[in-house]
């Protein structure tokens, strides 16, 4: 059995080194782990050295230190966000109770799944960009792919950590289990549907770290407000890490938009649904940017769960997972008698309709993230503005192309329209991507490795990372 | 509205890279941080410049300063679109106003005025703490650190940085503000490297080292008002820290890099840093540490002890010792001279930073020895140095 070098591999503020019942646990997990990270890692890249950020500590000056590393080496950490000894339980029937250190008996079983479920969602996006190191734009995106995937990667860890120290045996064989799924697999899949889904290319890539990894933004923070300390404070140190992810995301598109905007007036396009001339020159058109926004948008919102669902009431009423911000709210924090509107199907329309707000928690949740996605398309949309070209991109409506609770398989067009099943097809069509559109997104998928060099699609970054020049080698591929 | 009578350095957030994430907010520790729909920003009026809220950001447009004479106000940033022309970068080696600092780098910088940091260099924070707000640092040890019986006074001091942000790099300066006498006409600043690495003499305790030699005759008769301050501190003491200072002299990050490190004395802050970073952090790197250390006598070389007990697969250590009894007369050039061909062969690769720091007297002697092993040697100086990988700093 391999031993783990505690102090230099896996730099913590958890007192790992003297946790003797701990550390066999994490003794028996991590070659597992080697060897998940080794078989759906990055796809060959082990011996590159890449310019990572890792976090050593969580004050501020641990925070982030870059420096080459390979990512087999990279020092995978465990770290829980300062405590206060005088944090109280704030929200719930336990609202204003000291918070747990332990797991309180009566919810073992719900809180375990919540770390299984969040847990799960982490290994699985390392799966879902396996192959993408193949086709980056530029060394500068390469190196932010690998940062996404350590970081995820330490996110396992973090779930890890809470399962192994404080479930027992049931939570060394569930962080067991984590290593066994694979996203796509028939057989074993991962838990969330959206984490199933391919992310065959760089624009994939780019919207899945701004609305999927936008949804991990939403999902930690309530549980960051968590009666059970330890989770609360993993999860708020995870949070800081989910940012650069969603920065990856974010900036990712606007660099694409800026890329075809400038192409375009380059050659003197005015005219955004000139698709053909606009993909000749290389660049991505807007209208394509449009649909792959209203698939990844709409798979992403089914990660909310159903509208209404007793499991999230029951984690809110018993203290173990928040509303967003929940700290920041001005109410009961225990929603007796409170309501709030939820989008339904009713007569062939849909209306909003208050329903008691305890039961219909995952539609709140699933507004506020709706309404974080907005504001980045309104920034997105300002770069299109200040071009001249008449375009705008939009958020589809919340019941477009949904897979999970109201609006399951539903016929609603992405402007909110109930349609005939026969429109839907049409809508469908029209609006997600299709075929010729992977195909043109695939062919614009090619390598880009001279240092200072990025793809024709994609524009250099305002800033790049560690305020390096745009032309910094961030990955060194033949170390 | 907020009025300043003379330049502030204003510290902003560019809108146009921000994502809006909210981790600055959540980090400040003194609520400096708001937003509106559109925009996060600084409140001038609250904001200490302590730095919290730069490691987490993960855009960079948290790294963003304005030299002002009025701070923006809040209103106006929530409505920027961009950030408002530059009117001065920030990130000059030593800040601005502090002519006394400015002074001192440039002489330790003579030898290598056009210096750049190696490219991998992680980029350093500078003037974290000023002469108007200087962080106050406790003493947590202060050990002489050569034999009691030699000449050589040399302590190494440990000084904690309690809740402070002071982030230092590998090669940074601090500048040490000892209280003001009545024989002073004005508070005194002196700069010293620091001796230990980025994440402190003790990991996850937010503390700093220095490597400082007590000064019996500072030119002028006179005993060295700072080194013997700090060097007679003791245990608890409080110490008035700004900084930090220097943006060229710092060390590769790439382990494939090859550091050729040549000092006398004190000169050895430093590299005691990058060596123990490297042992830290970079152990696995193919990279090579030589060291050319110039000293009187074994008893007077600062971390003799500690130096010998360095795993010698790390560093490669040349002991150059000028007044050993049972030793031949040998000073870093003699050392540099012997092992020439190596040294020659180490700086054509594209990895290889050098590096000196000590005394100035050592600096020509070793420009010698390379001019004579090097047959190119002021076009490769240049080169290097372009390159930013000479790096000098003497006194």
């Amino acid at each position: 059995m391999e031993l783990i070098d505690y102090d230099s591999q896996i730099p913590n503020n958890v007192a790992l080194a003297s946790d003797e019942r701990l550390k066999r646990a994490l003794e028996q997990w991590h070659p597992g782990y080697l060897n998940w990270w080794n078989q759906m890692g990055p796809n060959g890249f082990a011996d590159s050295e890449v310019y990572l950020r890792t976090a050593t500590g969580v004050d501020p000056k641990g925070w982030a230190q870059f420096q080459y590393v390979k990512m087999p080496e990279y020092r995978w950490g465990i770290f829980l966000a300062p405590g206060d000894p005088e944090r109280r339980i704030g929200f719930g029937e336990h609202i204003g109770e000291p918070v747990w250190q332990e797991v309180p008996g009566e919810y073992r079983a719900m809180l375990r799944r919540l770390l299984v479920v969040q847990g799960d969602t982490e290994p699985a996006s390392v799966e879902q960009q396996r192959h993408l190191g193949a086709t980056a734009p530029s060394l500068y995106d390469l190196r932010n792919l690998f940062q996404v995937n350590v970081e995820e990667g330490r996110h396992l860890w973090a779930m890890v950590y809470l399962l192994q120290r404080y479930f027992g045996r049931d939570g060394r064989e569930e962080a067991e289990a984590l290593l066994h799924r694979r996203s796509g697999d028939e057989d074993r899949p991962r838990m969330l549907g959206a984490f199933n889904e391919d992310t065959p290319d760089w624009l994939s890539f780019f919207m899945f770290t701004f609305f999927t990894d936008r949804d991990g933004k939403y999902q930690l923070e309530a549980l960051a407000q968590s009666g059970f300390d330890p989770l609360a404070r993993t999860t708020r140190f995870m949070l800081t890490e989910e940012a650069h992810h969603m920065f990856v995301g974010e900036s990712g598109i606007g660099r694409v938009i800026d890329a075809t905007l400038a192409t375009m007036k380059a050659a003197g396009i005015e005219d955004p649904y000139d698709v053909d001339r606009i993909r000749t020159l290389g660049v991505i058109d807007l209208p394509t940017l449009q649909r792959y926004l209203n698939f990844h948008f709409s798979v992403s919102l089914d990660l909310f769960g159903a509208e209404g669902s007793s499991n999230a009431a029951n984690a809110f009423a018993s203290g173990l997972k928040g509303r967003f911000n929940e700290h920041k709210i001005t109410d009961d924090h225990r929603l007796v008698g409170a309501t709030y509107p939820v989008l339904r199907l009713q007569g062939g329309a849909i209306v909003a309709r208050d329903e008691p707000a305890l039961t219909v928690l995952n539609a709140r949740l699933r507004d506020d993230y709706a309404n974080d996605c907005a504001n980045g398309v309104k920034r997105w949309n300002k770069a299109i503005e200040k071009s001249g070209i008449q375009f705008q991109l939009t958020l589809p409506h919340l019941g477009f192309h949904r897979r999970v609770g109201e609006f399951q398989s539903q016929p609603i067009d992405p402007a909110g329209n109930v349609v005939t099943d026969r429109t839907f097809d049409q809508v469908t069509v029209s609006h997600l991507p299709n075929a010729t559109d992977r195909a043109f997104i695939n062919s614009l998928m090619q390598p880009v490795y001279e240092p200072g060099n990025y793809a024709r699609w994609i524009a250099a970054p305002k800033v790049a990372i560690d305020n390096k020049p745009g032309d910094f080698e961030f990955v060194r591929l033949h170390a | 509205m907020i009025t300043s009578t003379g330049l502030i350095r204003q510290h902003l957030i560019d809108p146009e890279v921000c994502i809006r994430c909210n981790t600055c907010e959540e980090t400040c520790p003194i609520g400096a941080i708001t937003h509106n729909d559109d925009n996060y920003v600084v409140d001038p009026a609250i904001c200490a410049s302590c730095g919290d809220c730069l490691g987490p950001c993960p855009t960079g447009a948290i790294d963003s300063w304005r030299i002002v004479t009025t701070p923006h106000s809040i209103d106006d940033q929530l409505g920027w679109e961009l950030l408002p022309e530059d009117t001065g970068e920030i990130f000059e080696s030593v800040p601005e106003g502090d002519d006394e600092a400015r002074a001192l780098l440039e002489v330790a910088h003579q030898g290598a005025p056009r210096a750049v940091a190696p490219k991998s260099a992680t980029v350093p924070h500078l003037n974290v703490a000023t002469r108007h707000s200087p962080i106050t640092a406790t003493v947590m040890g202060n050990y002489r650190i050569t034999d009691p019986q030699s000449e050589s006074d040399v302590h190494h001091l440990v000084l904690d940085l309690g809740g402070h942000a002071f982030p230092i790099l590998e090669g940074q300066s601090v500048g040490v503000l000892p209280p003001s006498s009545p024989d002073t006409m004005r508070p005194v600043l002196r700069l010293y490297s620091v001796s230990s690495p980025r994440d402190g003499e003790r990991p996850g305790h937010n503390n700093l080292a220095l490597t400082v030699k007590r000064v019996m005759n500072n030119g002028r008769g006179q005993p060295g008002l700072a080194s013997n301050y700090l060097c007679d501190l003791v245990k608890g003491d409080q110490v008035a820290l700004v900084g930090p200072f220097g943006d060229t002299f710092l060390m590769p990050t790439d382990p494939a890099s090859n550091l050729i490190m040549i000092c006398t004395g004190t000169g050895s802050a430093p590299f005691r840093a990058m060596t123990e970073f490297h042992r830290r952090h970079l152990p696995s790197g193919p990279g090579k540490l030589l060291l050319f250390f110039g000293a009187r006598t074994r008893s007077e070389l600062p971390y003799f002890g500690p130096l010998m007990k360095l795993d010698r697969t790390l560093i490669d250590i040349e002991l150059c010792l000028s007044r050993e009894d049972e030793l031949p007369v040998r000073h870093v050039q003699d050392g540099l001279r012997e092992r020439a061909v190596e040294v020659t062969e180490l700086l054509g690769h594209d990895a290889t930073h050098l590096y000196l720091c000590g005394v100035k007297g050592m600096e020509e002697s070793v420009r010698d020895v390379l001019a004579e092993s090097i047959p190119d040697w002021p076009a490769r100086e240049v080169q290097l140095l372009q390159e930013g990988r000479l790096h000098i700093e003497t006194y």
